[in-house]
């Protein structure tokens, strides 16, 4: 067993893990934050997608032992300080960007990245940043439409379209 | 995945003495290396990361000479080379998504040297050079069919260098399930002639299109691949996603449109 | 009572907090106390003799609790089949044993052989690898039409063939209509293969059972779209528990679109190992593994001829289909490609003679199943491609010609058995038209051109019955279940409102529609209303979701539990008021008199019936609580102009949608924002079905799309943003909210305006092509561009006529 430690959503966290274990598995079962979930196993749907040291990665290709020393970032620590939703989260609720919500923690962490990379973002690139995060329910239209609005651009409000 | 020691040295030396355990593997980024893991599809007794090893990070460019650090991230070569390498730089920031981008290594992709991985066709049409822990290898003579490289047991690649073209293009056509290319093509033009590297298409893997470069280095112009004769679809990859025949003309057409965009 | 919060609104969704802070509870969030891992050992052959099963050496290894095979499952039953199908020559389906785990023999890729159960998941799975099935190869049929051959090798020996049922509908009008299509001026016929999916919803499925040895009570927690089902299927039929003593929980949901309805063996499995084990056992699909154990959808192998007379009716309708179910009959397999199906070939149209017949087969596959839609999509791409080609070769607009035979005048009694309530088809195609903006189209295909691409317009109009079912109907058509749903409606002291719906949301956003209705109803607060759905223990008898029937169908229910609860909150009203009962009336959250000013709130008197020292105890309990079960009269007939325009390039085959319009009537809707967003994800589905997905197989049974890597799932750079319409309302007649339901709409109208929209393009552009089959990928796209001289166009040589190795989805490009 490898014994690890490092930061998670702006808490020390410590634990042991197989050398084969994975981050999420590390995040889901042993830190118990299972908000973060697991939709595929070959790298392509996203739902596991959190922040490591700054940037989004999928944490069931990531090794828990890579990540010792590292800052990590999962949906739970996306509220602001005062317990409300993001910016971001909050215009997932408004635009309905989400339905069943089992893909929604991956996609509201991909698209915060994406908006400190690229605060204005336009359509095309919304989409091209999102293509490694799968959602079944929306057809994408308000994800990317959340998006747009949580960069502050003009959209058309729900169900008046 | 099976269980593995593993081990996260900090230089290439390291490195190097922990790869010289039996069934060790390298793992640098892993975003190809670890769904085949989970797939139990590799059995390593030891995984050794590379993603700490410093010396082994970075761009940088010397004129037309590049050297990318093989634990460098797709992320940062999509970043480094925007002004002064767009074509590379756009090659980059197209494999996979943000997320594998952050991940994924150049080291590792040439490395794994998969059939469809984006690198090794512009590895190969920048006249690239792979840089060993103990040498350096002509991309000609490091790609050597599907999955296969010149690597030699426990050999790590450290480095990739490249000379940046007078002007160059990788024309992608994505497979849509993996998003992968299905054919891809990065044309190349220097000084001294036109490279011409194609993925995505070929049995043996990633493959330099020679009547296509004779063609081109007398005359950059898309026109120039109308008169070849399209590449032999028999030695092409077919399957669910497309027939030999259809690669082989996406062959040709990638080839026109990236020299058209070049 | 403010109007942002009632029907017709769009209030925010109330579920979306918890989703989108992580605090959703999935059933792979749940975790119990000294549970274990189970994980199931597959088949990798298609089809193969077991002979044994060598477990020693993995009984050994580290945290292995105990290996199960078929023999632990003797004195079980298998899993069931829900619907029985009756043959043309009266006599029943065949209906063969599906066992937990594989008896004898492996029918497909991913049949269950042994589970192992381990004190971790690493653990079960290292020794899972050591478990050695002894499997002798015996050649696999994955050819529908090959396995009707007299030679070919049987599925399940036992029975006299791989056929399942041969059906016939309307078998009365059988002769008329062949006497019809030999009259007619003009037969179009066509033949087309709706491609094999998968539902894929993102959530794996997930099961974890567990047993409480003091009250003999076991629990499962499932990923199911409909937990009632669940526990009556595996309750009597697999397991032998009494309903009492089995509880079944479908907690947060990530997906369903039908896959998560049947009942699977691994739900029984880890139900039946906690028992065994006295621990929780838990399994969690990956989705390698979902690939070969979710249920599949579609699959369907069509020949359909049309006939017109001179002046372009539709004089008759034939189709002759051959479905596949797999090597099992999943929970509602039969009924999708027959009562699901035949029903809707009339589709908008006033075709007077319709005949269907349908051949279920058995193949070494994956059971398939209903997928969104299920029949109702099947029928409309046969409909809508066939109405096209025909306007093609009459060399007439396929507009104008679907005008000219559209059903105007309602109730319409369809020779199809369905009788339609309401409905304006023009008036949606008129919608659609406004929406795709379909008279600028020349100047967009004229820009296209400008760039070297080829543009298409192409038109689907749909129709599907919708608000699963009235049960005397469904019973005498063979279902084993009754489709009513359920609603209690427990209105607590203080005059907030719990709501138990059997129906179940994975991601529907029952919790916010169905209370905007009470809210509505009551004229109180929504937010004082909450809706429990998806645990047996909580909710009365329900059917669950699917059929876009939750609001039809289960809000129905709702809304006749409401309407008792407000009658007896009038009689305690009018005690408190001393008026006559006849004279209440409730508005915004008060009860008045008329003619009065007399008023008393809602909660004052909710605070009466449960405090009831003023209260006309001789006349009535106390106590505010009803429950109503409501069993729809008919189905509900949602129906809709859909519009797909392309882009085609023309070097590469390459489909781009670059516009879709889609103008629905749903008859009333609760919560428009929600509507739409079930439009927008049945769409994407749709022209996932049409231009990407494809579930294939080679000719060994291997799964060659066995994960994303050749699987492909629309991502976000695949899809243009919609036009969504449902402002044309024609209220359903039969149901109290007048609404007819949404969920399926968009997989069902979309793939023949897609695929009709490529074939446009490419005729528009001289390229003479018929028809190429789903999915239209470049490949396929470009090499029937490249076959336009013989114009056979089918890059799928499925279906093609006698060609036999054609009868199912090829995996061939």
């Amino acid at each position: 067993m490898i014994k690890i430690e490092m930061t998670v959503n702006g808490r020390p966290v410590s634990g042991e893990v197989e050398g084969r274990t994975l981050l999420v598995d590390f995040i889901r079962q042993t830190l118990l934050l299972t908000g973060t979930h697991v939709g595929c196993d070959t790298t392509q749907c996203g739902a596991c997608t959190i922040h490591l040291d700054g940037e989004p990665v999928k944490s069931c290709s990531v090794l828990a032992a890579e990540c010792a020393g590292a800052r990590i970032t999962t949906i739970e620590g996306m509220a602001n300080a005062d317990g409300s939703l993001s910016s971001m989260q909050q215009a997932f609720q408004d635009y309905h960007g989400l339905q069943c919500g089992f893909c929604t923690p991956g996609m509201v962490m991909a698209a915060t990245a994406l908006l400190e990379e690229n605060p204005t973002p336009s359509e095309a690139e919304i989409r091209h940043h999102l293509e490694g995060n799968i959602c079944r329910c929306t057809g994408y239209h308000n994800i990317v439409k959340a998006v747009q609005a949580a960069s502050g651009q003009d959209v058309t409000p729900v169900a008046a379209e | 995945m099976y269980d593995f020691d593993f081990e996260r040295p900090t230089t290439i030396q390291d490195a190097v003495e922990a790869l010289k355990a039996e069934e060790a593997i390298a793992f640098s980024g892993g975003q190809t290396l670890m769904p085949t893991m989970k797939q139990r599809l590799a059995m390593p007794s030891k995984v050794v990361s590379l993603t700490a090893i410093d010396e082994m990070k970075g761009v940088r460019l010397d004129g037309t000479s590049l050297w990318i650090g093989g634990a460098t991230t797709h992320a940062t070569v999509k970043r480094e080379l925007a002004e002064s390498y767009p074509a590379m730089s756009s090659l980059a920031g197209r494999i996979g998504d943000p997320s594998v981008r952050s991940r994924g290594t150049i080291g590792g992709s040439v490395a794994n040297n998969d059939p469809s991985a984006c690198y090794p066709a512009g590895t190969l049409a920048s006249k690239g050079v792979i840089v060993t822990d103990r040498r350096e290898i002509p991309a000609d003579e490091f790609f050597q069919g599907m999955f296969m490289t010149a690597l030699e047991e426990g050999e790590i690649v450290t480095a990739v260098k490249m000379q940046v073209p007078e002007r160059a293009h990788y024309a992608k056509f994505i497979q849509p399930a993996s998003r992968f290319p299905l054919t891809a093509v990065y044309v190349a033009k220097f000084d001294d002639g036109v490279r011409v590297a194609v993925t995505g298409a070929s049995e043996m893997g990633v493959f330099r299109w020679t009547e296509a470069e004779e063609a081109l280095s007398s005359g950059f112009d898309a026109g120039a691949i109308d008169g070849l004769a399209t590449p032999d679809g028999a030695d092409m990859i077919s399957d669910l996603h497309g027939s030999g025949d259809y690669r082989a003309h996406l062959v040709k057409v990638m080839t026109k449109r990236a020299v058209a965009a070049a | 009572m403010p109007k942002d919060g009632g029907i017709g609104t769009s209030p925010k969704r109330r579920e979306d907090v918890r989703f989108l802070s992580g605090t959703g509870r999935y059933t792979d969030d749940i975790n119990l106390h000294g549970q274990a891992y189970a994980v199931f050992v597959r088949s990798d052959v298609a089809h193969g003799r077991l002979n044994g099963i060598d477990t020693e050496a993995a009984a050994d290894m580290p945290g292995v609790i105990r290996i199960f095979t078929a023999r632990d499952f003797e004195g079980c039953g298998g899993v069931p089949c829900g619907w029985q199908i009756t043959s043309r020559d009266g006599n029943v389906m065949q209906e063969p044993k599906h066992p937990i785990l594989a008896e004898g023999k492996v029918r497909h890729v991913g049949d269950p052989i042994a589970v192992v159960v381990a004190e971790t998941l690493a653990q079960a799975r290292d020794a899972a690898e050591a478990v050695m099935p002894d499997i002798e190869d015996l050649p696999a049929i994955v050819d529908m039409k090959a396995a009707l051959a007299d030679d070919a090798p049987k599925v399940h020996d036992e029975l006299s063939s791989n056929l399942c049922y041969d059906w016939g509908f309307v078998e009365e009008n059988r002769e008329a209509v062949d006497r019809a299509i030999k009259e007619a001026a003009h037969v179009t016929t066509l033949e087309l293969v709706n491609n094999r999916m998968i539902a894929n919803p993102m959530e794996p499925r997930v099961a974890v059972g567990d047993y409480a040895a003091h009250s003999d009570e076991s629990t499962l927690y499932t990923t199911s779209q409909n937990p009632h089902v669940i526990r009556l299927l595996m309750g009597a039929f697999v397991l032998n528990i009494p309903e009492h003593k089995l509880r079944v929980v479908a907690p947060d949901v990530g997906g369903g679109f039908g896959t998560k309805i049947f009942h699977y063996a691994e739900e029984a499995f880890c139900t039946f190992a906690a028992k065994q084990l006295r621990r929780p056992v838990k399994w969690t699909s990956t989705r390698s593994e979902a690939f070969m154990s979710d249920a599949h959808g579609r699959d369907h192998v069509t020949k359909i001829e049309l006939a017109l007379d001179e002046d372009n009716n539709f004089t008759a309708l034939r189709t002759d289909t051959h479905a596949n179910m797999g090597a099992y009959l999943s929970t509602f397999a039969p009924s999708v490609p027959t009562w699901l199906h035949g029903t809707l070939m009339a589709g908008n149209y006033k075709t007077p003679l319709v005949y269907v017949n349908v051949k279920a087969v058995f193949t070494n596959t994956v059971p398939v199943d209903a997928y969104r839609g299920a029949g109702r999509p099947e029928a409309t791409y046969q409909l809508e491609r066939i109405v096209d080609k025909a306007a093609r070769e009459l060399g007439v607009d396929p507009i104008a010609l679907r005008r000219q035979n559209f059903i105007t005048e309602f109730p319409y009694q369809t020779p199809v058995a369905v009788q339609y309530d309401t409905g304006d088809y023009h008036a949606t195609m008129d919608k659609l038209l406004d929406i795709a903006d379909h008279a600028g189209f020349e100047a967009r295909a004229e820009e296209s051109r400008k760039k070297g691409k080829l543009r298409g317009f192409g038109i689907s109009h749909y129709i599907e019955a919708c608000g699963i079912a009235p049960s005397n109907l469904v019973g005498q058509l063979g279902a084993r279940a009754g489709l009513y749903e359920s609603a209690t409606v427990r209105v607590n002291a203080t005059g907030s409102i719990s709501v138990m719906t059997g129906s179940h949301s994975h991601g529907q956003g029952h919790e916010t529609t169905f209370a905007q209705v009470i809210a509505e109803m009551i004229g109180i607060d929504a937010d004082q209303v909450d809706i429990v759905h998806g645990d047996t223990a909580r909710t009365p008898m329900g059917m669950g979701t699917y059929g876009s029937r939750s609001i039809a169908v289960g809000g129905s229910a709702m809304v006749r539990a409401a309407e008792k609860v407000i009658n007896k909150a009038k009689k305690i009203a009018a005690h408190l008021m001393e008026a006559s009962e006849g004279d209440i009336e409730l508005k915004d959250g008060q009860f008045t008199v008329a003619g009065t000013d007399k008023s008393v709130a809602w909660g004052d008197v909710t605070l009466a019936a449960y405090v009831p020292h003023n209260y006309p105890l001789e006349e009535i309990e106390p106590g505010l609580e009803e429950t109503a079960f409501y069993d729809p009269a008919n189905f509900t007939y949602p129906s809709g102009g859909y519009g797909c325009e392309v882009e085609v390039d023309s070097e590469t085959g390459l489909v781009e949608v670059v516009g879709f319009a889609a103008a629905d009537d749903f008859g009333n809707v609760i919560n428009p924002m929600i509507v739409e967003g079930q439009v927008h994800g049945g769409l994407a589905q749709g022209i996932g079905q049409a231009l990407w997905e494809n579930c294939a197989y080679d000719a060994d049974g291997q799964l060659l799309s066995a994960s994303y890597m050749d699987y492909a799932m629309p991502r976000s750079t695949d899809l243009p943003m919609f036009k969504v319409d449902h402002s044309c309302v024609t209220p359903c007649t039969h149901n109290p909210l007048g609404v007819k339901g949404c969920g399926e709409a968009g997989a069902i109208g979309s793939p023949p305006a897609v695929v009709n929209a490529v074939l446009d393009a490419l005729n528009r552009g001289g390229i003479a092509v018929d028809h190429i089959d789903m999915p239209l990928s470049p490949a396929r796209v470009w090499a029937a561009m490249q076959g336009a001289g013989a114009n056979l166009g089918a890059a799928q040589p499925a279906a093609r006529s006698e060609d036999t190795a054609g009868g199912r989805s090829v995996g061939t490009p």
